[in-house]
C-alpha cells in the first residue's frame, strides 16, 4: 500500500474514532443529566394526554340556574327535559331576577333558563311566551354550544306539545364527516404535537448545548482537538436526532393505541416529511448557537422566535384562517406550519405523496437555505 | 440584612441586559399581538357546492345559506369527485351536494335529501359548521313552508319565543376571553420562569457558595429572592391594564385593586414554585425543563384555551391542583362580570394555600450543605 494512501486512511480512521468518541461523549452528557432526559422523554407522553383530553370543547353537564315564576305544566316539562339530558345539570332554582347577576359573578354556572309570567297560559293563547337563554359570554364559544343545545331541547318539546307530525316540505340533511367522524380533538392536536415536540428538542436542546460549551469554556478545548470544526457541531447535534426520533415514535404509537388516531396515508411519507422536518430544526439550532454564547440568551431566543411562533403561529392551537393577514403572512415562514398540514393530509386525510410535495419543497428549500447560513456564520476562533 | 440582599438581588436584576427590558416588553408585546391571534372563532367557513338540480328551489337554498355570514362559498363544482379535491387540497371545508331530483322531491313528495360532508380535521370547526348548515336548511325548509301554510290553509300554532342573551360579552368577541387569560399567562411565566432561573444560575456561577457562608437565615434568603419578583410582577400587571386599555378598550369591570390583591398573593405563590423548582435543579437547562413541563402542564389545565367543565372529571379533579386555574377565574370574572373579593373568597382561600405551601417548600427544600 502506498504511504500517501496510508495516511490518508491514517485519517479517515482518526475522524471516524474521533467523531464516535465527540457523538459518545454528547450521549453522556444527556444520559447523566437525568432529569432533563426524563422530563425530554415524558414531555411527548404529556403533551398528548392534555391535548388529547384537556383540549375539548365537548358540552356535558353543564351547571344551568332557573328562575321560574310561573311554576306551571309547561315550565316545570321543560324543566325536566333540561335536566334529562346529559348536557345539563340543574343546580340551582333562583327566586329572584336580581339574583341572576350574582349568580353568574360567583361562577361555577353556565346557562340561567328565565321564564316570563303565566308562561303556559301565554303559550297557549296569546303566543308571548317566552323563554330568556341566559349564557355566561366570557367564554364564547362554549356559551354558543349550551345556547344551542338548550334551544333544541325546548323546541322539541314546542314540536311534541303542537303536535305537528306530518311536517311537509322538509328537507333531511344526510351529515357526512369526513376523516374524524367521532369530532376528536386529538385529531387536529397531534401533528400539532409532533411539530412543537421536535421542534423543541432539536432546535432548543442543540442551541443550548452549545451555548453551555461556550459559557463554560470547554467549547475551545473542542476546538484545538483534531477534529473538523463542522463534525464537532454535527456529533452535537447526533443525540438530539436520536432522541427526537425516539420522541417521534413515542408520539405515533401513543397516538394511534391511547388517542385512537390512525395513521390513514403511507407510513413512509410520513418518516420522510418528519426527517426533512427535523432536519430543519436541527439546522434552526445550530444557527442560534452560532450566534449566542451564553445559555440564557440561547433559551430565550429558542423561546421567543421559535417556541412562541411555533405555539402562535402555525396552526398548532389557533386556526391561521382567522388571524389577520399581517399573520397569516409571517405564518408562512414558521417550519411548523408547513410540517403541520402535510401530516394532517397523510395521517388524517389519507391522502398520498403527491399531496406533500409543496410543503416537502418549502421545507426542503428551508433546511437549505439555514444551514448554509449557520455554515457561513459558524466561528472557529472564540473572542 | 433583608435590605442589603435585597439591593443585591435588584442590581442583579437591572444589570443584566435582558431581564428589564424582557419585563417591559414581553406583557406589551404579548398583549398587543396575541389577543389577535388567539382566536378560535369559528368564521369565514369555505364552503363547496354541488349543485346537481339548477332549480329555482336549489338556488335559492344557495342564496340563502351564502347570505347566512357563516359561509364563503369558494367553488360551484360539477361532481361530488371535484368537490372532495378540494376539501383535500384545503380549499374548501363543507361540502353540500344537492341531488338532481331536489325540487320535485321538495314539491311532490314533500320530502327531499341533500348530503352536507365536513372536514373535520378540525372536530370544533367541522362539528360546529356543519350544524350551522343543518340549522340553515331547517330555517330553509320552514320558509318554505309558512309559504305553503299561507297559500293553503289559515293554520297558526300558538308558541313561544326563545330569547338567547349572552351577558358580560354580548357580542361574543373572543379576544375579551383571551386578555384577562393572557394577563395570567405573562404573570406566570415572567414570576416563574425568573426565580426558577435564579439560585440554580447561582450555582452555576459558583456565587451561591458566597452566600451560603453569609449567617444569612434560610428564610431571609428566600425572601430576598422573591420580593423582586413581587414587584416585576406588579410592573407586569400594570403593564397589561395599560395595553387593554389603550389597545383594546377593555377596562375591568370590577375594581382594579381587587386583581392587585390576588395577583399579589398567585405571584408569591407562583414565585415560590419557581424558587422550589431551582432549588432541586442542579443547571439552567434542568430548571428550564422542569419549568416548561410543570407550566404546560398548569395552563393547559387551567381552563385558559378551553373551560374546565369540558374536561374529564378526573382531569377536573387534577386542575384543581393548578394555581393558574384560580388565577384565571378570577381575572375572568373581575374583568368580565365585576366580581368582588367576597364572592371569589373560595379561589382566595386556595391561593393564600398555595402561597403557603410552595413558599414552605422552598424554604426547607434550600440546602447551605450540598
Amino acid at each position: 500500500m502506498k504511504p500517501i494512501l496510508l495516511i490518508e486512511n491514517w485519517k479517515l480512521g482518526i475522524k471516524k474514532n474521533t467523531f464516535l468518541s465527540f457523538v459518545r461523549k454528547e450521549f453522556r452528557h444527556i444520559f447523566r443529566d437525568t432529569w432533563t432526559m426524563v422530563i425530554l422523554l415524558l414531555l411527548p407522553v404529556l403533551m398528548l394526554i392534555l391535548f388529547g383530553y384537556a383540549i375539548t370543547t365537548e358540552v356535558k353537564n353543564s351547571k344551568i340556574a332557573i328562575f321560574d315564576p310561573s311554576k306551571d305544566v309547561a315550565t316545570e316539562a321543560i324543566i325536566r327535559k333540561l335536566a334529562a339530558s346529559q348536557y345539563f345539570s340543574v343546580v340551582k332554582m333562583l327566586n329572584s331576577q336580581t339574583e341572576i347577576d350574582e349568580t353568574f359573578k360567583k361562577g361555577g354556572i353556565n346557562l340561567i333558563v328565565v321564564f316570563n309570567e303565566n308562561f303556559n297560559e301565554n303559550m297557549m293563547h296569546t303566543g308571548t311566551a317566552q323563554v330568556q337563554l341566559i349564557a355566561d359570554g366570557s367564554d364564547p364559544n362554549s356559551a354558543k354550544t349550551i345556547v344551542g343545545y338548550a334551544s333544541n331541547i325546548i323546541a322539541a318539546y314546542q314540536q311534541e306539545i303542537f303536535k305537528i307530525n306530518n311536517i311537509p316540505y322538509q328537507i333531511n340533511p344526510e351529515v357526512k364527516l369526513l376523516y374524524n367522524p367521532q369530532l376528536k380533538g386529538a385529531y387536529n392536536f397531534v401533528p400539532g404535537v409532533m411539530g412543537m415536540i421536535l421542534m423543541l428538542i432539536c432546535a432548543m436542546m442543540t442551541s443550548i448545548s452549545i451555548a453551555r460549551e461556550k459559557e463554560m469554556g470547554t467549547m475551545e478545548i473542542l476546538l484545538v482537538s483534531p477534529m473538523k470544526p463542522i463534525y464537532i457541531i454535527l456529533s452535537k447535534a447526533a443525540p438530539y436526532f436520536v432522541l427526537s426520533l425516539v420522541n417521534l415514535t413515542t408520539i405515533l404509537v401513543l397516538s394511534v393505541f391511547m388517542l385512537g388516531v390512525p395513521i390513514a396515508g403511507s407510513f413512509v411519507s410520513l418518516i420522510v416529511l418528519s426527517l426533512v422536518y427535523i432536519f430543519v430544526s436541527l439546522a434552526l439550532g445550530l444557527l442560534i448557537s452560532s450566534i449566542v454564547n451564553s445559555q440564557l440568551v440561547a433559551l430565550l431566543i429558542s423561546g421567543m422566535v421559535l417556541m412562541l411562533p411555533v405555539i402562535m403561529l402555525s396552526g398548532l392551537m389557533f386556526p391561521i384562517e382567522n388571524m389577520p393577514v399581517f399573520f397569516q403572512w409571517i405564518s408562512q415562514i414558521i417550519p411548523a406550519k408547513w410540517y403541520i398540514i402535510g401530516v394532517k393530509n397523510i395521517m388524517i386525510k389519507g391522502l398520498g405523496f403527491s399531496s406533500i410535495i409543496n410543503e416537502l419543497l418549502v421545507l426542503g428549500a428551508m433546511a437549505v437555505v439555514l444551514i448554509g447560513v449557520s455554515l457561513k456564520k459558524f466561528k472557529i476562533r472564540l473572542e | 440584612m433583608l435590605k442589603y440582599l435585597l439591593e443585591k438581588e435588584f442590581k442583579q436584576i437591572l444589570r443584566n441586559k435582558f431581564l428589564p427590558r424582557m419585563v417591559f416588553l414581553m406583557p406589551f408585546i404579548a398583549l398587543s399581538l396575541f389577543p389577535l391571534v388567539a382566536n378560535f372563532t369559528i368564521k369565514n367557513t369555505n364552503l363547496s357546492i354541488v349543485d346537481n338540480n339548477h332549480s329555482p328551489y336549489s338556488e335559492r337554498l344557495v342564496q340563502k345559506i351564502c347570505s347566512s355570514g357563516y359561509f364563503r362559498l369558494t367553488n360551484v363544482s360539477s361532481n361530488y369527485p371535484d368537490a372532495l379535491q378540494s376539501i383535500e387540497l384545503d380549499k374548501a371545508d363543507v361540502i353540500l351536494e344537492i341531488p338532481p331530483r331536489f325540487e320535485e322531491d321538495l314539491v311532490k313528495e314533500r320530502k327531499a335529501t341533500v348530503m352536507i360532508s365536513a372536514n373535520t380535521v378540525n372536530g370544533m370547526k367541522g362539528g360546529l359548521s356543519s350544524s350551522y348548515l343543518v340549522s340553515i336548511l331547517t330555517d330553509f325548509s320552514a320558509e318554505v313552508r309558512s309559504e305553503w301554510f299561507q297559500s293553503n290553509t289559515r293554520l297558526s300554532a300558538p308558541s313561544m319565543e326563545i330569547i338567547p342573551r349572552y351577558s358580560f360579552n354580548p357580542q361574543l368577541e373572543y379576544k375579551f376571553t383571551m386578555i384577562p387569560a393572557i394577563m395570567m399567562m405573562m404573570l406566570s411565566m415572567i414570576c416563574g420562569f425568573l426565580p426558577a432561573l435564579n439560585i440554580v444560575g447561582e450555582k452555576e456561577n459558583g456565587t451561591i457558595d458566597q452566600m451560603n457562608v453569609t449567617p444569612v437565615s434560610k428564610f431571609t434568603l428566600i425572601l430576598s429572592k422573591l420580593i423582586p419578583y413581587w414587584v416585576i410582577g406588579f410592573i407586569v400587571l400594570t403593564i397589561c391594564f395599560f395595553v387593554a386599555w389603550a389597545f383594546y378598550g377593555l377596562v375591568s369591570l370590577g375594581s382594579y385593586s381587587t386583581i392587585y390583591l390576588f395577583a399579589a398573593v398567585f405571584v408569591l405563590a407562583y414565585s415560590g414554585f419557581g424558587l422550589v423548582i431551582s432549588n432541586y435543579a442542579k443547571s439552567i437547562q434542568q430548571a428550564m425543563f422542569m419549568m416548561f413541563f410543570f407550566v404546560i402542564t398548569f395552563i393547559f389545565l387551567s381552563g385558559l384555551y378551553t373551560p374546565v367543565s369540558s374536561m374529564p372529571d378526573w382531569l377536573q379533579v387534577f386542575s384543581r391542583f393548578s394555581p393558574l386555574r384560580y388565577m384565571v377565574e378570577v381575572l375572568r370574572s373581575v374583568y368580565l362580570k365585576g366580581s368582588n373579593p367576597i364572592q371569589l373568597g373560595g379561589h382566595f382561600a386556595a391561593l393564600c394555600g398555595f402561597a403557603i405551601f410552595f413558599n414552605g417548600w422552598a424554604v426547607l427544600s434550600y440546602r447551605k450543605t450540598q
